[in-house]
C-alpha cells in the first residue's frame, strides 16, 4: 500500500503552478497517471523515487515511512526500493546489457536475478551487446529488466513506450504485464495512450494542472456510461463518410483501419481525431466516443 | 650540444602537474557540474582565470605569498620546512593553478552533456554518488578526459612566465625548457635555442596532432 500527499510549486510553462495531490495505491495493483503533458506526472514519479523533494508531504510505502515533512524524514533514492524506467531509458552506454544489469544488483545479492530477467524478458542473446547498438524496443525491455533487479516495492513507468511503434508497444505491453504479475509489483505508470491504459492500468488518476480531477477504473474514468461487450478496442476517428442513411466511420485501432458503421446521430456527434472505443456485442458494433 | 636537463625538467614537471591536476579537477569539475550552490559562480571564475589573468600577475602573487619574508611563507617555511619559492615544488603548485582550467573546462563540460538521467538511475539503483562517478559518468567522458589531459600537459610544457616568476632559472631544478630557450637566446647562442624550440615544436605538434586524429576535431572547442 502506498499513501502520499504531496504538494510543491512547479515551473510549468504557463508560469507557476501548484502540484497538490493525495491518493493510496493498493499493494500489487497496477496505478496509471494520465493528463496533459506539464501536468505534473513525471513530478510525481520523481517525488516517489526520490530525485525531487516536495515542499510539503508525507510518502508511506508498505507501512515505511520515505518522506515525512513534518518530522523531518526524506530518505535519498538510495534508500528507497524503486525502480525507475526513464523516458530515455537511461541505459549506460559504456556497459553491455548483461553489465547493466549487474551493475544493479544491490551488494551481496545473489546475480541469479539477472539471468532470470534476461530469460523473462527475452534478451538472452542481446546480453552481451552494447546498450548503445540496440533498437529503441530492445533498450525498453533493458531498461525494465534493470529496474526490476533490485525487486523494487514500487515500479515507476515513465511514458515507457511513448516512443516506440505499435507492434512493439504492444509486445512490450505485455512484458510488463508478466513482470508485474510473476513479480507481485506495485506499478505506476505515465501515460496518455488510451489503448495502453485500456490494456494495463486496474486504476486511473486523471491529473490536470497539478490536480486529481477524477480517478477510478479506465472504463469509469473515459466512458460516459457503463458498456459490456465482448470486444472494445480504443482507436482514433481518421475518416467519416455518408452512405446514403449511416455514416461509415474508419478507426485506427493499433495498425489496423476498421470500417465501423454508425447511425446519423452518433455519426454527426464524431469528428476526425476523436478518441473512440469500439465495442462488439453479439453481432452489433458500437462506437463511443471517449471523454478525455 | 645543448643540455637535456631542461627538457627533461620540463617533462616531469608537466607530468607531475597533469596527474595531481586529474586528481584535483574530476571531483571539483563533477561537484561543478551538479551544485547549485551559491559559491558555484565565484569558483568558476576562479578556476577560468588563469585563462585571462597574465601569467606574470599570478607568479608575482605567488612569490610574495611564498616568500619566506612574508607571513604566509615563513610559516610554510618554519613548521612543513617548505619553501614553493625557487623550487620545483613551487613550480609545479604554480603549474597546477595556471593550468586548472584546461583540465576542469573539458571534464565539466563532459559531464554536463551526459543525460542526467544516467546519475539519477544510478541513485534509484541504490549506487552512491562515488560509485555512479567511477562507474557510470567517467567511463562515458573518456574523450573528455583526454582532452583534458593533453591540454594539461601541453599548456605545462608552455609555459613561461609564471615559472620564470616563481622559479627562476636554476639549472636542474627550476630551469625547464621555455626559460633555457630565453636563457640562450639572451646570451645570443640561438643555435641551442633553436635545438631547443624544434624539440618542444616537434613534441607538442605530436602530441595534439594524435589527440585530434583519434577524437576527431573534438578538441576544437577548447582551443581557439
Amino acid at each position: 500500500m502506498i499513501r502520499l500527499t504531496l504538494k510543491k510549486i512547479l515551473q510549468a510553462t504557463y508560469g507557476e503552478m501548484q502540484l497538490n495531490v493525495s491518493f493510496q495505491i493498493k499493494k500489487n495493483s497496477l496505478t496509471t497517471i494520465y493528463g496533459e503533458s506539464g501536468a505534473g506526472k513525471t513530478s510525481i514519479l520523481r517525488m516517489i523515487s526520490g530525485l525531487m523533494e516536495p515542499d510539503h508531504g508525507y510518502i508511506s510505502v508498505n507501512e515505511n515511512i520515505w518522506y515525512d515533512h513534518s518530522k523531518g524524514i526524506d530518505l535519498p533514492p538510495q534508500r528507497r526500493k524503486t525502480g525507475y524506467v526513464f523516458q530515455d531509458y537511461a541505459l549506460f552506454p559504456n556497459m553491455t546489457v548483461k553489465e547493466n544489469l549487474i551493475y544493479a544488483l544491490s551488494k551481496g545479492q545473489d546475480a541469479g536475478i539477472v539471468y532470470e530477467l534476461l530469460d523473462i524478458i527475452g534478451l538472452k542473446n542481446l546480453s552481451e551487446r552494447h546498450a548503445d547498438t540496440l533498437s529503441g524496443g530492445q533498450k525498453q525491455r533493458v531498461a525494465l529488466a534493470r529496474a526490476l533487479v533490485r525487486k523494487p516495492e514500487v515500479l515507476l513507468l515513465d511514458e515507457p513506450l511513448s516512443a516506440l511503434d505499435e507492434a512493439i508497444r504492444s509486445k512490450l505491453q505485455d512484458y510488463i504485464l508478466r513482470v508485474h504479475e510473476k513479480y507481485q509489483l506495485t506499478t505506476i505508470l505515465v501515460s496518455h495512450d488510451l489503448p495502453e491504459i485500456f490494456k494495463l492500468s486496474d486504476q486511473i488518476f486523471l491529473l490536470d494542472r497539478g490536480k486529481i480531477e477524477r480517478s477510478g477504473t479506465p472504463s469509469e474514468i473515459f466512458l460516459s456510461n457503463k458498456i459490456s461487450g465482448k470486444y472494445r478496442f480504443t482507436g482514433i476517428v481518421i475518416e467519416k463518410f455518408k452512405n446514403d442513411v449511416v455514416y461509415v466511420v474508419g478507426v485506427l485501432v493499433g495498425n489496423n483501419l476498421i470500417k465501423v458503421i454508425a447511425t446519423e446521430e452518433e455519426g454527426n456527434a464524431l469528428k476526425v481525431g476523436d478518441k473512440v472505443m469500439v465495442v462488439s456485442k453479439a453481432f452489433n458494433p458500437l462506437i463511443i466516443k471517449l471523454n478525455n | 650540444m645543448i643540455e637535456w636537463g631542461p627538457i627533461i625538467l620540463s617533462f616531469k614537471l608537466a607530468g607531475i602537474t597533469t596527474l595531481l591536476l586529474l586528481v584535483i579537477s574530476v571531483p571539483l569539475a563533477y561537484w561543478l557540474s551538479y551544485t547549485r550552490s551559491y559559491a558555484k559562480p565565484v569558483i568558476e571564475t576562479l578556476v577560468s582565470m588563469p585563462l585571462v589573468l597574465p601569467p606574470t600577475v599570478l607568479g608575482f602573487y605567488l612569490l610574495i605569498a611564498f616568500s619566506p619574508a612574508n607571513a604566509f611563507g615563513q610559516f610554510l617555511d618554519e613548521t612543513f620546512d617548505v619553501r614553493l619559492v625557487f623550487s620545483f615544488g613551487g613550480l609545479i603548485f604554480a603549474s597546477v593553478i595556471y593550468s586548472l582550467p584546461f583540465m576542469v573546462h573539458p571534464i565539466q563540460s563532459g559531464l554536463n552533456n551526459l543525460p542526467t538521467s544516467y546519475s539519477e538511475a544510478s541513485f534509484v539503483m541504490g549506487k552512491s554518488r562515488t560509485t555512479t562517478l567511477f562507474r557510470v559518468l567517467l567511463p562515458n567522458i573518456r574523450t573528455s578526459l583526454l582532452t583534458g589531459i593533453v591540454l594539461a600537459f601541453a599548456h605545462t610544457i608552455g609555459e613561461f612566465g609564471v615559472v620564470l616568476m616563481i622559479g627562476g632559472n636554476i639549472p636542474d631544478v627550476t630551469r625547464v625548457a621555455s626559460i633555457a630557450i630565453y636563457d640562450e637566446v639572451e646570451s645570443l647562442n640561438y643555435a641551442n635555442a633553436n635545438v631547443y624550440s624544434l624539440i618542444l615544436f616537434s613534441i607538442t605538434f605530436l602530441i595534439l596532432l594524435t589527440v585530434y586524429i583519434t577524437n576527431g576535431g573534438y578538441m576544437k572547442r577548447f582551443l581557439r
